[in-house]
């Protein structure tokens, strides 16, 4: 199968749906002929029109509460915020505005809207421009929320949320967008909901997501030598979240490492631990592990800033502790 | 401008609507059969009616939370309203929103944004929808003198005037914000003023005379209608009940309101319409008549709708999707 980049997958993702519907349209700050700061909105503003793909001003609230008004009207806006740090910014259109209009007003409106956004360190960029604030909306109700980690998955995901009538965030991490992968040139879909086996094992789950797969992927091999051989649940959407296929991983397994980059303290970890307890309490034989940034900003200096977000080898004394081997 | 004179008696009966109804809130409230907060628009007639009137049935309105006049200049049915205004089923938010979130896809209400300042984005969107699609529609955005300071504000009608698009911004400028009186809340005289900012036309007019409104919005929803952008209009009124009923409006002169009083809308309306032979006082009666009727029919309406069923609550969050595994 051929391999593309996940930007180059997104851009695809994109440029197929705008050709399926005409009345998908793309709106962010500098993704007109910039191609947007990490490039994937490239070529699309030849492609398709400054009408289509509107390149704005530094105006994120207008973006986002733009997008519900246009999602309400009979369009699909897919808008990008920059950086995914800049959502709080926009909060009270993304959490009030997209996340409650349709309730509030008695489910009379849809809201086929998607926010695009990235997410994550990308070594260097400082307290506000490498966070992962999902956990921020994943407390929202109405709102979905896809996490994908590989160029097959964020194709899938972005034109299944397209086509969904409800208000979606999409987390893009940048240290992924110039990673390579299998991608099919035939047109599929991925449901949101199901989450992704990326490796099997039997003597612990390690439940994550995003960019952490990776790194997951990477612990889980090494400790294949020592013979721990851990299953790895890549959940790609947190909202809905694919509980069974968790509980279910958990049930054989009976240990559990959470991994996310987030902060530690109120993070998607602390979720899916306490319903762990709550659904599969009776097949654990070690207390649930999670593993996730250290609880404070992002700094800029690279070996603090190493230090502050999780790495393979804090996942490796964390599967170390839940299998009670020597750390 | 010569106004036809079905449009005259239409923006007459419809602000006689807005008084009685409103004047039968406050006959209800000391019943307790109603909940919520109530923030009366009694004395702003002529702004919101003669607004709505130059809007077309398929046209879009954001209404403020002081808004029962203009949903009602937008025609949605009283027993839908009041059904509402007591929370139950069969209102348009199925008590999901109550007595300001009154809405109706349909009729192009297209809902509140409860964090005020939150409607201008929505309007900027609804109107680009316009746009992209090409339908002809203007949206109109009716706010307080209190929202224009959001910075929503001014994100939104940048946007709009960069773009062109076919919305009208009007203020309802009662001159406070709950307490805080416009003078202390800005160092301009007219909030039309700022439209300058955004290179659109800036419009100040009488609000409590509803023909001037009229032909004001009117000009101003054709010059979007025509693709030439939004305008700014400001109407100069003034709320004669306090923000919201059971505050005792103590930051007012005790004579501000009686002044104002002296200027009631609707007695100035009638005034020109029994002098221009359009009306006396025996169809008045009967108009006044046939409202009460409505009314009193839209309460019975209300008092005997179905309370919502506590799990009612679980509802409308998302819209059903096709593509979704679990929840």
């Amino acid at each position: 199968m051929r391999e593309i980049t996940f930007s180059e997958a997104i851009r695809e993702a994109l440029r197929e749906e705008m050709k399926r519907d005409e009345t998908v349209f793309l709106m962010g700050e500098d993704i007109g002929r910039f191609g947007g700061v990490f490039g994937v909105t490239k070529g699309l503003i030849e492609e398709f029109g400054e009408e289509r793909i509107r390149n704005t001003p530094i105006s994120e609230t207008a973006l986002v509460g733009g997008a519900v008004g246009a999602s309400i009207t009979g369009t699909r806006p897919v808008v990008e915020i920059m950086f995914a740090d800049f959502l709080a910014i926009c909060m009270d259109e993304v959490h009030h505005k997209a996340g409650k209009w349709r309730y509030s007003h008695g489910g009379q409106f849809k809201l086929p809207l998607v926010i695009r956004t990235a997410m994550g360190h990308v070594f260097g960029a400082g307290p506000e421009h490498s966070e992962c604030p999902e956990a921020f909306y994943l407390h929202s109700p109405g709102l979905k929320i896809a996490v994908p980690s590989t160029p097959y998955d964020v194709k899938g995901l972005l034109k299944t949320a397209i086509r969904d009538d409800n208000p979606i965030l999409f987390f893009e991490h940048k240290l992924l967008y110039n990673t390579k992968g299998p991608v099919p040139e035939k047109e599929y879909l991925i449901p949101f909901g199901k989450a992704d086996i990326k490796r099997n094992g039997g003597d612990l789950t390690i439940v994550t997501y995003s960019f952490m797969t990776h790194e997951a992927l990477k612990a889980s091999e090494t400790l294949s030598k020592e013979g721990i051989e851990a299953e790895v649940i890549d959940l790609r959407t947190l909202s809905p979240m694919d509980r069974e296929t968790v509980v279910g991983s958990v049930k054989k397994t009976n240990r559990v490492v959470i991994v996310e980059e987030g902060n530690l303290t109120g993070g998607v970890g602390a979720e899916i631990a306490a319903w762990i307890m709550e659904e599969a309490f009776d097949f654990l034989d070690a207390p649930v592990k999670r593993v996730a940034s250290k609880d404070v900003p992002i700094p800029f200096n690279p070996v603090m800033e190493g230090f502050v977000i999780p790495n393979t080898g804090d996942i490796i004394r964390a599967i170390k502790e839940v299998v009670y081997r020597e750390k | 401008m010569k106004i036809p004179e079905e449009k005259l008696l239409w923006i007459y009966k419809k602000m006689l609507t807005q008084r009685m109804l409103e004047e039968k809130i406050l006959e209800l409230i000391p019943t307790g059969k109603l909940t919520g907060h109530f923030h009366l628009g009694i004395g702003e007639e002529a702004t919101f009616i003669g607004a709505c009137a130059a809007l077309e049935e398929r046209d879009y309105l954001l209404p403020t939370h002081r808004g029962l006049g203009c949903v009602i200049g937008k025609g949605i049915p009283l027993k839908k309203m009041m059904a509402d205004i007591y929370g139950k089923a069969t209102g348009t938010t199925k008590g999901k929103g109550g007595v300001l979130r009154i809405c109706d896809a349909g009729l192009g209400v297209l809902g509140l944004s409860a964090t005020l300042g939150g409607i201008f984005p929505i309007a900027m969107g609804a109107a680009l929808s316009s746009k992209l699609l090409n339908d002809g529609r203007v949206t109109l955005a009716i706010f307080g003198d209190g929202q224009s300071n959001r910075g929503t504000f001014h994100e939104a009608i940048n946007l709009a005037s960069i773009w062109k698009l076919p919305v009208v911004y009007l203020c309802e400028n009662n001159q406070y914000a709950i307490s805080t009186s416009q003078k202390k809340a800005m160092a301009i005289k007219n909030i039309a003023d700022r439209a300058i900012g955004y290179g659109i036309p800036g419009k100040v007019v009488d609000g409590n005379d509803a023909l001037a409104v009229y032909e004001i919005t009117l000009e101003a929803v054709n010059r979007a209608r025509a693709g030439k952008g939004p305008t700014l209009i400001e109407a100069k009124t003034y709320r004669w009940r306090p923000h919201f009923e059971g505050e005792g409006a103590s930051y007012r002169a005790p004579k501000e309101a009686e002044v104002w009083k002296k200027k009631c809308p609707i007695s100035r309306l009638r005034k020109r319409m029994i002098n221009l032979k359009l009306l006396n006082q025996l169809q008045d009666e009967k108009i006044k008549e046939e409202i009460a009727q409505e009314i009193d029919e839209a309460v019975k309406y209300a008092e005997e709708s179905p309370v919502p069923r506590p799990e009612d609550a679980l509802e409308d969050l998302f819209f059903p999707s096709v593509m979704e595994s679990s929840k």
